[in-house]
């Protein structure tokens, strides 16, 4: 089986505060710590194991500037065969169809059986799948945590639906699938296991290479535009306890008793 | 002026909540908005769904298939192509459903998409100035939509309030022989329900609730230790079971269990929408965090800002002690 798996950098929202810049024209980049996106990674996993069990091979691909080069590299070293970067100044701004529409271009440059992304990334908008299998035409299944390859046409999956259960359904090939987490649980890599892939080469396709316009490629053609971001104002929120940790501790059992949380 | 529609979710013959919210939400787009539901699926309970939207909407657009029993996505994609007329805002719930629908329709229809809007804030000729989240809810954004083609808008649950008025005194339409072919590549097999575990945290009036700030699973029986001291049950967000820490039966969230406790201590936990939804009945509310900037502190009664690896174990012994 032929897998392709759609990688992104992120700011990491468990190692980072996110805090909005002085104007609001993007968060406070200084100081991030980026990794690949949560979901992506296992989805990487996924392809791996799927390979693994029916032959194959998985190509990972990122649409990022060159920092999203060492992403790539981390996901090659969970055990891809080949990852590329999909990098062009014009990409930038791009909204989640332009995006899509990368990497649409870069998939019709081969031939594969399955397409993976991870189900949401970090803006939360769970689109890129959905639109990439509407633009190949070909099916989809968001919010996957089960895949079982029935033969080389068809794979029984399974969707998180509400409440935890789970709905199963046949899906031809070719499709894309948009991975949940907990699906699997992702090897881990280490330093040595990055070195070992360091050499690697990993090609950067730009727009003239995809053969995208240029007159729609990147924020010309996005009909989502971010204005800004901004801090919602949410009225009081929570009372923050304060003091040591005694006067808190006794505050917040006295809290607890009055409300029956206290047994 | 668009017209605006909205796809109703609905379960054995009742619409889910968010029908009525996606009515209010028409009307954050444009006041003077009509809204037209449009309602898939089949037998006596279509009927039922399609009856109560009329009180709510303008138009109540019934699709009637045997194949829209279990309501797959991809059918509802060629349904809608055919039915919707071209150029107009279309609704959903930003829920699994939705998810799965909204950003492929948005292609075939050549419409914008967005995603999990929590707030519009009108219309301007062509562009809908939308509220959305991002980074887990750490910040917002606002964004401009392009709607001169249509658009499709996937709210989030919960994030309008109702428009519970029944005043629209609406029709039902019958578009059902504008279906057309549904064939699909997808086929629905069945639902395998959730498993029940040892812990029915459904049941307990207190719970202790862990997110990621547990950090390592040895941890846990800090929060469980807590737990003994005041006669709760531990319950965890969604990383400790994609960790496979604890059980799924333990999670609260919209993709876990919905609880109604009297008091819900999170610990740890940043409070994303989805983990937030799994919470009814409004319990008091105490978060621990060491992120003062954690969403869950805009949701909770009471807050600590601090390690709970730290603070927990100070505050059991002194209710042990008690």
């Amino acid at each position: 089986m032929e897998i392709f798996v759609c990688v992104k950098r992120v700011p990491d929202t468990s190692e980072n505060e996110i805090e909005v810049n002085s104007d609001g024209t993007d968060i406070e980049r200084d100081d991030l710590v980026y990794s690949v996106n949560e979901w992506d990674n296992y989805a990487v996993e996924e392809a791996i194991q799927i390979r693994d069990k029916v032959g194959g091979s998985v190509v990972v691909a990122a649409v990022g500037d060159e920092e999203s080069e060492e992403v790539i590299r981390r996901e090659m070293a969970m055990g891809v065969d080949k990852g590329v970067l999909l990098s062009d100044d014009i990409f930038e701004k791009a909204d989640g169809k332009g995006i899509a529409n990368i990497l649409k271009a870069e998939i019709e440059k081969g031939s594969y059986d399955l397409i993976l992304t991870g189900a949401q990334a970090e803006a939360g908008a769970a689109q890129v799948g959905g639109m990439l299998a509407a633009m190949l035409d070909i099916p989809y299944a968001s919010l996957v945590n089960y895949i079982e390859v029935l033969d080389d046409k068809k794979l029984k999956v399974g969707r998180e639906i509400e409440g935890g259960n789970q709905e199963m359904s046949e899906i031809d090939l070719p499709c894309v699938l948009s991975i949940q987490t907990g699906i699997n649980e992702p090897r881990y890599v280490g330093i040595r296991g990055i070195r070992k892939v360091a050499s690697m080469e990993i090609p950067v396709h730009g727009s003239g290479d995809l053969g995208l316009d240029d007159s729609t490629a990147g924020e010309a053609g996005a009909k989502v535009k971010r204005l800004n971001y901004f801090v919602p104002d949410l009225g009081e929120g929570a009372e923050i306890l304060e003091g040591s940790d005694d006067e808190i501790i006794d505050k917040l059992i006295e809290l607890l008793k009055a409300k029956g949380g206290v047994k | 002026m668009k017209n605006i529609f909205a796809y109703i979710t609905h379960k054995n013959g009742v619409a889910e909540d968010s029908a009525l919210e996606m009515a209010a939400a028409a009307k954050r787009i444009n006041p003077d908005s009509q809204a037209t539901a449009i309602i898939a699926g089949s037998g006596p309970d279509l009927d039922a769904v399609c009856n109560e939207m009329a009180s709510s909407y303008k138009e109540a657009w019934k699709l009637e298939n045997e194949a829209f029993a279990y309501p797959n996505a991809e059918l509802i994609r060629k349904a809608l192509i055919n039915v919707l007329p071209k150029g107009e805002i279309l609704l959903m719930p930003h829920d699994t459903f939705g998810m799965d629908l909204g950003p492929g329709l948005s292609i075939k229809l050549d419409a914008a998409f967005v995603a999990d809007v929590v707030d519009f804030e009108g219309s301007d000729g062509d562009l809908m100035k939308i509220v959305r989240q991002e980074y887990s809810g750490m910040v917002s954004s606002h964004v401009n939509c392009d709607i001169s083609s249509g658009a499709v808008a996937n709210v989030r649950p919960g994030a309008f309030q109702p428009d519970e008025s029944k005043s629209a005194n609406g029709q039902v339409i019958d578009k059902s022989g504008e279906i057309g072919d549904i064939s699909a590549k997808r086929k629905f097999i069945e639902i395998v329900e959730a498993e029940v575990g040892d812990v029915d945290i459904t049941k307990s009036d207190v719970l202790v609730s862990i997110g990621r700030g547990i950090e390592d699973e040895d941890n846990i029986e800090i929060a469980q230790e807590l737990a003994d001291a005041i006669g709760a049950v531990v319950s965890c967000s969604r990383p400790i079971v994609d960790a496979k820490w604890l059980e799924k039966s333990r999670q609260v969230g919209t993709s876990g269990q919905t609880v109604k406790p009297k008091v819900y201590m999170a610990l740890g936990i940043s409070g994303s929408f989805q983990h937030l939804g799994g919470i009814k009945g409004s319990p008091f509310m105490v978060a621990i965090n060491k992120n003062p900037k954690a969403p869950i502190f805009q949701v909770a009664d009471v807050g600590v800002v601090a390690d709970i690896l730290d603070f927990i174990p100070g505050l059991t012994e002194k209710i042990e002690g008690a």
